[in-house]
């Protein structure tokens, strides 16, 4: 999506279009529209950086996936082959780091969405202690991912000293090594710990910003609380919930930290970013590790498109 | 409440729905009181492990491995003295100051680039304005893995691998589009009479900028900075991608904790909350924006 909406803010930055024609009643009008360029120079060194640093190089990367370099083969360096593209859909490892890739971020935005929205209504009653239980709920997400993947490494998962073992112990029950026994399942329970207080925090805006004037209106005329949990209730929350799912999903798909951290790809848990940074880092295979890249930007690009028409209904709404 | 039920004027209809009134809101604060009590074991139940972590860290490496766990133990801190090198000789300061300053460069050459750029797109908004925003988010959603290998190429062919300043440049491009979000919301707030009175007294730009819009923003400046800080300070790929041992920053350096090496509980705790450390401080100062910046903006 990145390069298809940009051809036409570039042509629209660069343009100087002097047709302001329209007539200007108002000061504020007049001086709103005073100057085209004037007005774009603020914008210039923000927008030309940001291409710059994200467009080219992903342009880059489309160029490189097309090509055959190998670091470790510099002699055979060309351009124009669909090898790569190939070797990501027909080697059996890499089709299973693209079906975990897909697993992993449905699974663990499906959940800690719906963790998140149980979690935000009962945080969006009135109890004791509501605002440290809510920043007991935000404190996961203010780890450092690494640091976060190390202590449930380590401190949790750990099959001999770690605490989960150690509650089991204490109640009798086995002691497995949780990270051999359950990769995949570890990184998922991980990540639905780290990323349900994101979920919980976007879901609880969107609770308070509930209208309250329909809110009481449904209260005066007797809706019981499920009849306002249904119809009025997750009608509003529809688009936060797609907010949350897709912005979600957009972060989930590039995780990297806790599957480097974690189980380093072994035991099929690899997947697409880790998979590019090792093809790039270890195999030294920089066409392939581009066409991995490609791929991964292609799912980015499904799930993007429905994302920003979420936060262009919100934002127009916003703007109105 | 399209469920309502038509107004009923007899008495004994009204007395009803008082009552009813009144035991639905006893019953919702029943309700509250069930909902606090779930509200808060959930709570305990997700901050467990960051409470483990920080009392793990503060115990000897023997009491920090027992199977069941010894919640009680004696305290010390000789897991943070093992951080800092005591028996290894090896610094956690020179990644943490890489850190500091990849996080804190970038971050204010965000809010400088952000804050003019806000501007443009909302104070005297350029035309097409909104596919601006959205070239700026589309960007956000491109994964850090699409443009991974050229930046890698490019580092090496030009002598950048391992520096901080590449470093820097490159998270400042990754907080950009959120800084310019959240930035616009917050411009979009200012009463447009307060700019027409600054171009009346015939300040430029700059000084408007600096004499008007800089002072009215300043708290959400902060709160964008701070955001802006715990994504740079947490990013790994890059760094581990593009530094090693002289530019490598904090989250490169807890790397080396991933491979068990004995007794290491305690330390690992600690360098785990060192780290973090920086960034739960400036995200319980930025709680109240933590949901605006991390939805780009798109929640308020």
């Amino acid at each position: 999506m990145a390069t298809a909406t940009a051809p036409p803010q570039v042509s629209a930055t660069t343009r100087p279009s002097k047709k302001d024609k329209e007539p200007k009643a108002s000061f504020s009008d007049r001086w709103l529209n005073k100057g085209g360029w004037v007005r774009r120079v603020p914008l210039l060194p923000a927008l030309v950086f940001t291409i710059i640093l994200t467009q080219i190089p992903f342009l880059a990367t489309l160029i490189i996936s097309f090509m055959n370099w190998q670091a470790s083969y510099p002699d055979e360096i060309a351009f124009g082959t669909l090898r790569n593209y190939v070797t990501v859909f027909t080697d059996a490892g890499l089709r299973s780091s693209v079906f975990f890739t897909v697993v992993l971020t449905v699974t663990v935005v499906l959940v800690s969405l719906a963790l998140g929205l149980g979690i935000s209504l009962l945080l969006n009653r009135s109890f004791f202690g509501r605002s440290i239980v809510r920043t007991m709920m935000i404190t996961p997400f203010l780890i450092v991912p690494v640091a976060a993947a190390l202590l449930w490494k380590h401190a949790i998962f750990n099959p001999v000293y770690g605490l989960l073992n150690g509650i089991l112990n204490w109640l009798g029950g086995p002691q497995p090594d949780w990270i051999t026994d359950f990769p995949r399942l570890a990184i998922e329970v991980q990540l639905i710990w780290y990323w349900t207080p994101f979920m919980t925090l976007i879901l609880l805006a969107g609770l308070q910003s509930r209208p309250g004037d329909i809110l009481e209106a449904a209260a005066v005329d007797g809706a019981n609380s499920w009849q306002v949990f249904a119809n009025i209730t997750m009608p509003h929350m529809r688009r936060y919930l797609e907010l949350g799912g897709l912005l979600g999903s957009i972060y989930v798909l590039q995780t990297f930290d806790t599957v480097f951290v974690m189980t380093a790809g072994s035991l099929g848990t690899a997947n697409l970013p880790y998979t590019v940074y090792e093809t790039l880092y270890s195999a030294q295979d920089y066409g392939l590790a581009s066409a991995q890249g490609v791929v991964v930007v292609v799912f980015s690009i499904a799930i993007a498109t429905f994302l920003l028409r979420t936060v262009s209904t919100l934002f127009a709404e916003e703007t109105q | 409440m399209t469920t309502a039920l038509a107004p009923a004027p007899s008495k004994l209809a009204a007395s009803r729905k008082r009552s009813s009134a009144e035991g639905r809101r006893l019953g919702s604060r029943r309700g509250n009181i069930v909902a606090g009590i779930a509200a808060w074991l959930i709570g305990i139940l997700f901050v467990f492990p960051v409470f483990y972590m920080v009392l793990t860290s503060l115990h000897s490496e023997v009491n920090a491995s027992t199977n069941p766990p010894s919640f009680f133990a004696p305290l010390t801190l000789d897991g943070y003295r093992e951080f800092f090198g005591a028996s290894s000789g090896a610094s956690p300061w020179p990644p943490l100051i890489n850190s500091a300053i990849a996080s804190i460069v970038s971050t204010i050459l965000v809010i400088l680039l952000a804050i003019p750029a806000a501007y443009a797109l909302s104070v005297r908004p350029i035309k097409k304005w909104t596919d601006v925003m959205f070239f700026f988010l589309s960007t956000k959603m491109l994964p850090a893995v699409a443009g991974l290998l050229p930046l890698y190429i490019f580092a090496r062919y030009l002598g950048l691998l391992d520096n901080i300043n590449y470093l820097f440049i490159l998270y400042t491009a990754m907080n950009l589009p959120i800084a310019v979000w959240m930035m616009r919301s917050f411009l979009a707030d200012i009463p447009v009479e307060l700019f027409e009175a600054a171009a009346l007294d015939g300040a430029g730009l700059i000084r408007t900028l600096r004499s008007v819009i800089v002072p009215i923003i300043s708290p959400g400046i902060a709160a964008t900075a701070l955001i802006c800080f715990i994504f740079a300070w947490n990013e790994l790929l890059l760094a581990n991608t593009l530094t090693s041992v002289v530019a490598g920053t904090a989250p490169v350096f807890l790397t080396s904790f991933v491979t068990s090496q004995g007794l290491f509980l305690a330390k690992v705790c600690a360098a785990a909350t060192a780290v973090s450390l920086p960034v739960i401080i400036a995200g319980f100062a930025a709680q109240d924006k933590l949901v605006q910046g991390l939805s780009l903006g798109a929640v308020k």
